[in-house]
């Protein structure tokens, strides 16, 4: 089958949905791919460099959604000027689409794809379990417009991030506040740390703690325990005396930090206003807000989206297109998720792209299979309990476990059975034959017990220390040497000789291992 | 002097010898011991050698001499030049000797008896050379094979021939039938040919039972071998009346024993199916948890590298595959810089990777790992949740989560380094191929988990470039 990756036509947009690496990787699994002239060169790709990595290059957009079987993007469908049609109207006849799709806001445009046959792939409706992880477009991009985020700041902030005492004076580090630790606010505290800033981060769920302390920032914990109801204070709804507290603490932090970064979003709804115009006002002139939920109205009150302004001294960024203000990382990244989607989406590796609705990965991002709506996908089952249809109840089945009395009464009845083979043997065996196996059973004993003693880092040592010692067998074959018989004396010669090898080799390389073995 | 005051200094000597030689291996219970037991080892062995040399019936001295010249040379010259990869190998080699021996000074032992008992006491000395040559026949060809598997003369699956175990049995019966007619025997020449033909079936058996085992059950096998070495030393004691030989036999018998317990042990597995053999040849596929994957993410030496210099843990656990690609010297060379950069770097050793029980530990101590950083499976297991990276070298089985996942696979119940628990693994591996168990290691599409493909020594030299 074909893949197509054609020009993203929306405003502002750099990025492209596929790399001269990633161009390898898909023709590996057996497609063909085609690229769309100059589809790469806002992201720092020249046709010439999908060309060498084996891509068709140089069509123009209408011949490429024509050609193709399948269409990778980044951007849901929009008006296609240069075509003169809608992009939604070119997936049909069992063409697909995938691309970041935000289907609840695209009802009509399914139905009229499902009318015309076509299949949408969308890539922000992957299920977020662990599995997909890799292809999880909606992380790969938050990680860049967190660490894109500290470098816009910087960019407007006139001092330094870190702190430093130099000849000439000395320079206080910059102090950054990151509100949510979702994968943006991570990426931004950990570019934030890197920089030598010191970084407090605060989110509504306190199970991040860890997180935002593993990277090296200072999780802000919100004193709420005092007010909070005996089951547990937010964990249901946010409270009004909760986000009067919250509020209360970004008021003071907004008072003593340089920068401000916000990430804080609720699925389906406009962002929270987090970051009171007071709060702007009572900030130190020159410090920066950026304010990454800019696209859903944003945390700050006010911040304007795709501008920067500046409020009495404090710089606010709204740009809604960091991702793209990093365009070639961002299209690595992003061409590297697409690649993993489509290895999962082709088994045989044969260029054969199959929509297994039984794999979750596959039910939850197809909102249409050939002209069938499937969107909403029913919700999945939680992967803590796998399903284990025949070994369940066998596990519930009692098992019989050998109790300490059942153990003691067949050890018993064991060193009985022994007893009496004993006693028979002796009655029957010779008096010097007993003597001998005496000493035999006593050092398996002591054997038994001396080994269970060593060191399980000693077993190799162990092991030729055995070997060599055994080579005992050597004085067996010296008592032989003046035996009566003329073969019985070579016979003794040889296993002299070898026996000989064992004690001399196993001693010294024991020696040589055990040399080895140093502490510090 | 009288040869009775000679007699009984022997036997005390004996004791002396008897009690070093426990000396020697209780010595091994702690690396600061170890080398002083050896040296005790050592000490035993003189004194019994020398001991016995006094006995009354011996005379050619010029016939022990030359002979454990010779061999002393040989064994002291591969004792030097041996790599510390190819310790199975030698190892095996030395049993295989230890069983060869057994062989000879039994039918020496016979061809010498003539005349000298009678009644019971015939019945049991030649009871006890039967026995002997056996356990040591089979220990011999046992040995070479495993000697041949472990260097690759031999392929390490496993031969399985058709009715094996018929055959097996009919050789035993086999055995059992000419044990009766050895002992019968009116004379020495018709009692040879009964322990010729048992001693060759016994060969024969030795073959047959290690060609049936594969490669990942070598740490049971040579732990076996040892074990039967020690019976064969015993056995030939028991023949010769002679003590020390008893009590070293028994010694090194419990002590090949136990390895072999432990090492079946570590793997979940019973020692009968081990030795039962035929593990690890066809791809077992089990239904559950086989079904969805995904696919294996892999990184560069570059991403690699790089994520090593932001690490502030690191476990490595090192297999087999260390061992094959020499890399433990570079490996080493990567922990002492991470080391040097702060970076706490330990190993975790499963006992049974590598080829034989405390393989990898030999290997490191050899790249001068130091060894209190060198730790057991279970002394590490709680603390790889809180480690940033484990890398494991050339490991698979041992590593392998459906042990725990899967309660229907074939490894399943056996203990396992639960790496999956670190913040991010990165497997180096040569490729995607499954290991000695044949079977999907769902490790490699954790989604923590990359694969660093090449060769490990390679590949770790290729990281070292990429520290800062």
């Amino acid at each position: 089958m074909i893949v197509g990756i054609p020009k993203e036509i929306a405003v502002n947009e750099k990025r492209v949905s596929c790399t001269p690496d990633e161009v390898k990787r898909i023709k590996g699994l057996g497609y063909d791919v085609l690229i769309e002239s100059e589809a790469g060169v806002s992201a720092g790709f020249a046709d010439q460099d999908y060309a060498d990595a084996g891509a068709e290059v140089g069509l123009n957009a209408s011949s490429l959604w024509d050609r193709s079987d399948i269409v990778c993007k980044i951007r849901p469908p929009e008006m296609h000027a240069e075509i003169g049609n809608h992009e939604s109207t070119l997936i049909r006849d069992s063409k697909m689409l995938i691309s970041v799709y935000e289907p609840a806001l695209r009802k009509e445009m399914t139905a009229q794809i499902a009318e015309a046959g076509g299949t949408v792939l969308a890539l922000d409706a992957i299920p977020r379990i662990s599995r997909a992880q890799k292809m999880d477009v909606l992380s790969s991009m938050a990680n860049i417009a967190g660490y894109r985020a500290v470098l816009e700041a910087g960019n407007h902030f006139g001092r330094f991030f870190t702190g430093q005492i130099t000849a000439a004076g000395k320079i206080a580090p910059a102090k950054v506040l990151v509100i949510g630790a979702g994968v943006a606010g991570l990426s931004a505290i950990g570019a934030a740390v890197s920089l030598g800033a010191i970084v407090r981060a605060f989110d509504t769920r306190p199970e991040v703690k860890d997180q935002i302390e593993s990277m090296n920032a200072e999780f802000l914990d919100l004193d709420f325990e005092e007010e909070g109801e005996g089951t547990g204070g937010y964990a249901k709804v946010m409270s009004e005396a909760f986000i009067a507290a919250e509020m209360a603490l970004f008021a003071e932090q907004a008072r003593d930090v340089d920068i401000i970064i916000t990430t804080a979003l609720i699925p389906g709804k406009p962002a929270p206003k987090l970051i009171t115009k007071d709060m702007v006002h009572s900030m130190r002139r020159g410090s920066v807000i950026v304010d990454l939920a800019a696209e859903q109205g944003g945390n700050c009150e006010l911040t304007v989206p795709d501008e920067v302004t500046n409020q009495e001294g404090v710089t606010i960024i709204g740009f809604t297109d960091l991702t793209s203000r990093m365009a070639h990382q961002a299209s690595a990244l992003f061409a590297a998720n697409i690649f993993h989607l489509l290895t999962d989406l082709t088994p045989g590796k044969d260029g054969n792209l199959v929509l297994d609705l039984e794999d979750d990965i596959v039910r939850g991002s197809t909102i249409v299979k050939q002209g069938e709506i499937l969107w909403p996908p029913p919700p999945i089952q939680p992967s803590v309990a796998p399903p284990k249809s025949t070994s369940t109840p066998t596990e519930n089945e009692p098992v019989e476990k050998p109790t300490p009395r059942k153990r003691a009464i067949s050890t018993l009845i064991g060193m009985g059975v022994a007893g009496i083979l004993l006693i028979a043997m002796g009655s029957v065996a010779p008096a010097s034959f007993m003597m001998h196996f005496t000493v035999f059973v006593l050092a398996c004993f002591v054997g038994w017990q001396v080994i269970w003693n060593v060191t399980p880092a000693l077993h190799t040592p162990l092991m030729s220390v055995t070997n060599a010692i055994s080579g005992i067998i050597l004085i067996g074959a010296m008592l032989q040497i003046d035996a009566s018989s003329q073969l019985a004396v070579w016979l003794a010669i040889v296993a002299v000789t070898i026996a000989s090898i064992n004690v001399f080799g196993g001693f010294l390389v024991t020696q040589r291992m055990l040399k080895m073995f140093r502490k510090e | 002097m009288d040869s009775t005051i000679y007699q009984g200094a022997i036997t005390g000597a004996y004791i002396i010898a008897s009690i070093l030689f426990i000396l020697s291996l209780g010595g091994l219970s702690h690396q600061e011991s170890a080398r002083r037991g050896n040296i005790f080892g050592m000490l035993g062995m003189a004194i019994a050698i020398v001991a016995t040399a006094f006995h009354e019936s011996i005379e050619s001295y010029v016939y022990i001499l030359i002979p454990m010249l010779l061999g002393g040379a040989v064994g002291a010259w591969r004792a030097s030049r041996v790599q510390m990869t190819q310790m199975p190998e030698l190892v095996a080699l030395l049993h295989s000797f230890v069983g060869m021996a057994a062989v000879l000074v039994g039918f020496s032992s016979y061809l010498g008896s003539e005349g000298l008992y009678s009644g019971a006491e015939k019945v049991v000395h030649e009871v006890e050379i039967y026995l002997g040559i056996l356990i040591g026949a089979v220990t011999f060809t046992g040995s070479v094979i495993a000697f041949g598997k472990l260097n690759g003369f031999i392929t390490s699956k496993p031969m399985i021939f058709p009715g094996r175990h018929l055959v097996n049995l009919a050789g035993l019966l086999i055995c059992i039938w000419y044990g009766y007619d050895f002992i019968q025997a009116a004379d020495i020449p018709h009692g040879m040919i009964a322990l010729i033909i048992m001693t060759i079936i016994a060969l024969l058996f030795g073959v047959h039972m290690v060609m049936a085992i594969g490669g990942a059950d070598m740490p049971v096998v040579i732990s076996m071998l040892n074990s039967y070495s020690g019976w064969a030393a015993a056995a030939t004691g028991f023949m010769l009346s002679n003590d020390l030989l008893i009590v070293t036999g028994a010694l090194v018998g419990s002590s090949g024993a136990i390895l072999s317990y432990i090492m079946c042990r570590a793997m979940n597995r019973k020692f009968i199916s081990v030795i039962m053999g035929g593990f690890g040849g066809q791809v077992t596929r089990s239904g559950a948890g086989q079904a969805d994957q995904g696919n294996a993410v892999e990184i560069s030496q570059d991403e690699c590298g790089a994520t090593l210099n932001n690490i502030s843990s690191l476990i490595i656990v090192p297999g087999y595959g260390m061992a094959v690609a020499h890399a433990q010297h570079a490996v080493f060379e990567l922990t002492r810089k991470l080391r040097d950069k702060g970076v706490n770097v330990r190993f975790a050793i499963h006992p049974v990777a590598g080829r034989m029980p405390g393989h990898m530990n030999v290997l490191l101590a050899e790249a001068r790992v130091p060894y209190d950083i060198v730790l057991e499976m279970d002394e590490i297991q709680d603390d790889l949740a809180d480690t940033d990276m484990v890398m494991v070298i050339g490991a698979n089985d041992i590593v392998n989560p459906s042990a725990i996942d899967d309660p229907e696979g074939p490894i399943a119940g056996m203990p396992v380094i639960e790496v999956w628990n670190a913040r991010e693994v990165i497997v180096l591996k040569r490729s995607m191929a499954s290991g000695y168990a044949g079977i999907e290691n769902p490790l490699f599409f954790k989604p923590n988990t990359k694969m660093l493909f090449g060769d490990a020594r390679d590949s770790i030299e290729g990281l070292i470039a990429h520290l800062i």
